[in-house]
């Protein structure tokens, strides 16, 4: 009786202690990510909300004064002989224009991305996967360089002007590069893949039996799409929408490629602020903003959906 | 007799539309639409950089003289290898890192801190990047002026961070697939944990870590924005020269390195792709 | 409430009743001459359905039964318009359907995976069909209510249709079909997802239905069983033609067709040869000895040519040796299943018939095997069979 009391205990103990084991590892398996991630990805980000509450420094950096000029700074301009502050819609325009240009981008995407995937998702499963690969292709490739390739083709002397002209449409060239339109059109070029590929993988178990259950019960073609194919696509649209906005908002590249100085975005903002306009804290307040707008986003979008972290799975 | 088997495949057409219930108007035509759309500006990039002519815009002649030209370029040689050692480096050590915490976020009993643990692996993909770039920035700045070290490292890091999330991905992928009993039958083989998971799980789980490794290869040596805020001078990767080259304006030679530089991305995405098919 | 949908649904039954009497001889579906090919002009061309004429009356409850593969799925996906016939037309009420879309034809169709909108409530499933005719918002709401009380779902109206159980499923996906009152409901194998408690609950569920709605069913099953329990009439399909149309005791005891006969129940087949025959019966010599009186089906049959005779086991039974007349033979297989038996008896030529034997009441053993036995039958029990 004693005996096996004993034989128990040591058989608990062996188990604890395994179970410690076992801790232990998954704890020096997580280390090295985690702590990475939260010392260059994490810790950085709390380092930005000190720096906007700081004063700049004369040549790049910050002084070490708690000041809120950097959120003032946003709606007011100081007067430069007395100081004195005037509401200025400089940078909100800035702000506007991005976000107008995000929002046309995710809706441009949507226009495309949406029938693109139903098409991709209707076909044989050869083709399928040929088509998922197009697709693929570009979302992985360059960015910078493809958005060079769009301005080959957006400039004066480029593809469409020339072409245009050997036709005979038009005998000048029609300004396209550095225009709003031409940054709204590259946003969606850049990020057409992230909107089709999530919007796919919701169609992609779709059952198309039920669109003969639609048919049968006197819906047509466009009430098909409206009341069946579209609501059960949404998570997928929705997914692609945040992945397609949340970039556009805060792109640098594309503006700064195809846009001129009158279609700046965020992004250009925030880099003039470290590299000619010298002003730290101001730049790190308008990440700041930036970031939680693109927060809030994330929030609207996981509050109606239920996705945790799905996304990242796009 | 003639008119009856033309009325015949007439109607025949037309029903087949009738039956086809997948069928929505234009949705092919916008496929197709949004296929060249994607592709096109690309081809013409490829294109011209074969142009004998300086103009990137009419066609004379094919020749490789922009390519041989850009091979001899400095700045495009030492900044290609820039992106290497970053890319190659930055790879290596975020897939590593993704690997181990792969195997502990997968196929386990949930525990305390699991989700919050795969939430910060995942925070890189969530952040906007150029808010990353501004905040990486600003904390090594600091450190620089504090400790006083520069160097490459800095640029390292940051990619290594950001390449995380990419490498976990498809090695998350992998082990999810992965039949726990094959761990189970070599322990029941007298392998120890160690053993079973250097001959069994290591080797089944090779195809998720080389897509991933690829993957963060890929989007580090593609990166823009965080290099263009962390990368210090003499630092300059081959995207940053592209960059440079592209706000001066538009040569014949940076098509040349463009094209090389998407040959790269192609074949490494087609291999992740075969790669991803094998496993089904 | 609740009496007013019951006064509401006896109504209904009183006027279908009404229509039943004068619409007695109005065909619902008439299918003429129709042929469906898949795959035109391709090497791997598939004749799914092959010249089938089909007429299918007004509030009838109408089964396809047949085999996987044997046209019965295609028939009635030509009649609710997902295919078009290759040839040959189907009329719905005396009006053309070719050309028509599903969604303009009122006909429904109940789905063998069902098909419920995964995205929607089953009170908005329900509605659907209602909405896309057009309906106004109060009268869709009393059509939905009425037709969930018809099949026992009011409580469950608010769910979505993946926390259902399959039985439940069911019911919505009737639900959702009928909604719309279509002038013929097709149900697709709609029991073959259910369990067998499931099932035979359903089969009378779904008859009650039908004459509760007055609607013409088309039901297709491969199961000969639930076609005998519920239909009105049934088809036998196989290799795309229809072998035998007839009610389930023309069909169950004078079956025309060989494989009619095979496919449904148990049955002895016996070789002979016609001697002699008026307009319905023949006179059958059998290989094993004796001569008998068979029923013969439409297509008359030549003299002297070698025919197959089918009897079932029920309507054959074990009597004293010797008795003339009879056909006689030795027990060579018995097997005891407590009501009754089946006994396998051997004729001298070889051939064997199975003989379903009711129990006694004394509580003793009759029969043992390598006994020599008669097998009696009455008149009307031999039908002559055509390939």
């Amino acid at each position: 009786m004693t005996d096996l009391t004993v034989n128990n205990q040591t058989l608990s103990s062996s188990v604890q202690t395994q179970e410690q084991r076992q801790q232990k590892v998954r704890r020096l398996l997580l280390a090295p990510s985690l702590i990475t991630i939260l010392i260059i990805g994490v810790l950085p980000l709390s380092v930005v909300l000190v720096y906007s509450f700081l004063e700049p420094g004369a040549f790049g950096g910050v002084k070490w004064n708690f000041s809120t000029n950097a959120y003032v700074q946003l709606f007011f301009e100081a007067d430069i002989f007395d100081g004195s502050l005037s509401f200025t819609t400089a940078y909100l325009e800035i702000f506007w224009r991005s976000i107008s240009l995000a929002v046309m981008a995710t809706l441009g995407c949507v226009l495309v991305g949406f029938p693109t995937a139903y098409f991709i998702a209707t076909q044989p499963p050869e083709r399928r996967n040929i088509f998922l690969f197009l697709i693929t292709i570009p979302f992985w490739t360059n960015l910078l360089i493809r958005t060079y390739a769009m301005l080959l083709i957006l400039r004066d002397e480029g593809v469409i002007n020339i072409g245009l002209q050997n036709i005979g449409i038009i005998d000048q060239a029609i300004p396209l590069l550095y225009t709003e339109f031409a940054v709204s059109l590259g946003l969606i070029y850049s990020f057409l893949p992230f909107m089709v590929l999530p919007i796919y993988s919701s169609m992609e178990k779709f059952d198309f039996r039920l669109l003969e259950a639609g048919f049968d019960l006197y819906a047509n073609r466009l009430k098909v799409l409206w009341r069946i194919i579209i609501p059960i696509a949404k998570p997928g649209i929705a997914a692609g929408c945040i992945l397609v906005f949340i970039p556009s908002l805060g792109a640098y590249i594309t503006p700064e490629v195809l846009g001129g100085g009158k279609s700046m975005m965020i992004g250009n903002l925030i880099y003039s602020q470290f590299g000619a306009a010298r002003n730290w804290p101001f730049g790190a307040a308008i990440a700041l903003i930036l970031m939680a707008v693109v927060l809030i986003s994330l929030m609207v979008y996981m509050r109606r959906t239920g996705d945790k972290g799905g996304l990242s799975h796009g | 007799m003639v008119d009856i088997k033309a009325l015949s495949r007439w109607s025949s057409f037309k029903k087949d539309k009738l039956v086809d219930l997948k069928y929505q108007p234009g949705f092919s035509q916008i496929a197709w639409f949004c296929m060249v759309v994607l592709y096109a500006p690309i081809v013409v990039l490829v294109v011209f950089s074969f142009n004998e002519n300086r103009s990137v815009t009419t066609w004379t002649q094919f020749s490789w003289d922009w390519y041989i030209k850009a091979w001899h370029n400095e700045g495009i040689q030492s900044a290609s290898l820039m992106s290497l050692e970053v890319a190659t480096i930055s790879a290596i050590l975020a897939t590593l890192m993704a690997t181990m915490a792969a195997l502990v976020t997968t196929r386990t009993q949930p525990y305390a801190g699991m989700n919050s643990a795969i939430t910060i692996i995942n925070q890189p993909l969530m952040v906007p990047e150029i808010v990353t770039a501004v905040a990486t920035l600003i904390f090594f700045a600091a450190i620089r002026k504090v400790t006083g070290i520069t160097g490459v490292g800095y640029l390292i890091a940051a990619h290594t961070c950001f390449c995380i999330p990419f490498a976990y991905m498809p090695i998350k992928a992998r082990l999810e697939d992965m039949n726990l009993n094959l761990e189970h039958a070599a322990a029941d083989l007298y392998a120890s944990p160690l053993q079973a998971f250097r001959r069994v799980t290591l080797p089944l789980l090779m195809p998720g870590i080389v897509s991933g490794a690829m993957l963060a290869f890929i989007v580090s040596i593609d990166d823009v924005v965080i290099s263009l805020f962390v990368a210090g001078p003499g630092e300059t990767t081959l995207p940053l020269f592209i960059l440079g080259q592209i706000r001066r304006g538009v040569t014949p030679e940076v098509n040349a390195v463009a094209t090389v530089f998407l040959l790269i991305s192609v074949i490494l995405v087609t291999i992740i792709f075969l790669v991803g098919k094998n496993k089904k | 409430m609740e009496q007013a949908i019951k006064i509401d649904t006896d109504n209904q039954q009183e006027n279908s009743a009404a229509i039943k009497i004068e619409k007695k001889i109005t065909a619902a579906i008439d299918i003429k001459n129709t042929t469906k090919v898949y795959g035109e002009n391709t090497a791997s061309a598939m004749v799914a359905l092959d010249e089938v004429s089909l007429t299918i009356n007004d509030n009838e409850f109408f089964t396809l039964l047949g085999p996987s593969g044997c046209g019965k799925t295609t028939l009635l996906r030509l009649i609710a318009g997902f295919e078009q016939p290759t040839k040959g037309e189907i009329m719905l009420f005396g009006s053309h359907l070719e050309g028509l879309p599903p969604h303009k034809r009122s006909v429904n169709t109940v789905f063998q995976q069902y098909s419920l909108f995964p995205h929607m409530t089953v009170a908005q499933n329900i509605a659907f069909g209602l909405e896309m005719l057009g309906k106004s918002k109060g009268e869709v709401n009393r059509s939905v209510s009425e037709v969930l009380a018809l099949v026992q779902m009011e409580h469950l109206a608010q769910r979505k249709t993946d926390q259902l159980s399959g039985g439940q499923q069911q019911r919505v996906a009737l639900a959702r079909a009928l909604a719309p009152h279509p002038k013929v409901l097709l149900l697709d194998e709609p029991l073959s997802a259910l369990d067998f408690k499931l099932r035979k609950e359903m089969q009378i569920e779904l008859k009650r239905l039908q004459n509760e709605t007055g609607i013409t069913f088309i039901f297709v099953t491969h199961d000969q069983e639930e076609a005998l329990t519920m239909s009105d009439r049934i088809a036998v399909l196989q290799d795309g033609h229809i072998m035998q149309v007839g009610t389930p005791h023309e069909i169950y005891n004078h079956p025309t067709r060989r494989f009619v006969a095979d496919f449904i129940g148990d049955i002895n087949i016996l070789e002979g040869e016609l001697i002699d025959k008026d307009k319905t019966h023949g006179k059958v010599k059998l290989a094993c000895g004796i001569e008998v009186e068979a029923s013969l089906p439409a297509q008359s049959e030549n003299l002297n040519k070698k025919v197959s005779v089918a009897v079932r086991p029920e309507q054959l039974s074990i009597g004293q040796v010797n008795e003339a007349g009879h056909l006689t033979g030795v027990i060579s297989n018995l097997i005891y299943f407590g009501s009754g038996s089946h006994i396998d008896v051997t004729f001298d030529n070889g051939e064997r018939v199975t003989v379903r034997q009711q129990s006694n009441n004394n509580g003793k053993q009759d029969f043992l095997i390598n006994d020599a036995v008669s097998i009696c039958f009455s008149a009307d029990s031999f039908q002559i069979l055509t390939d």
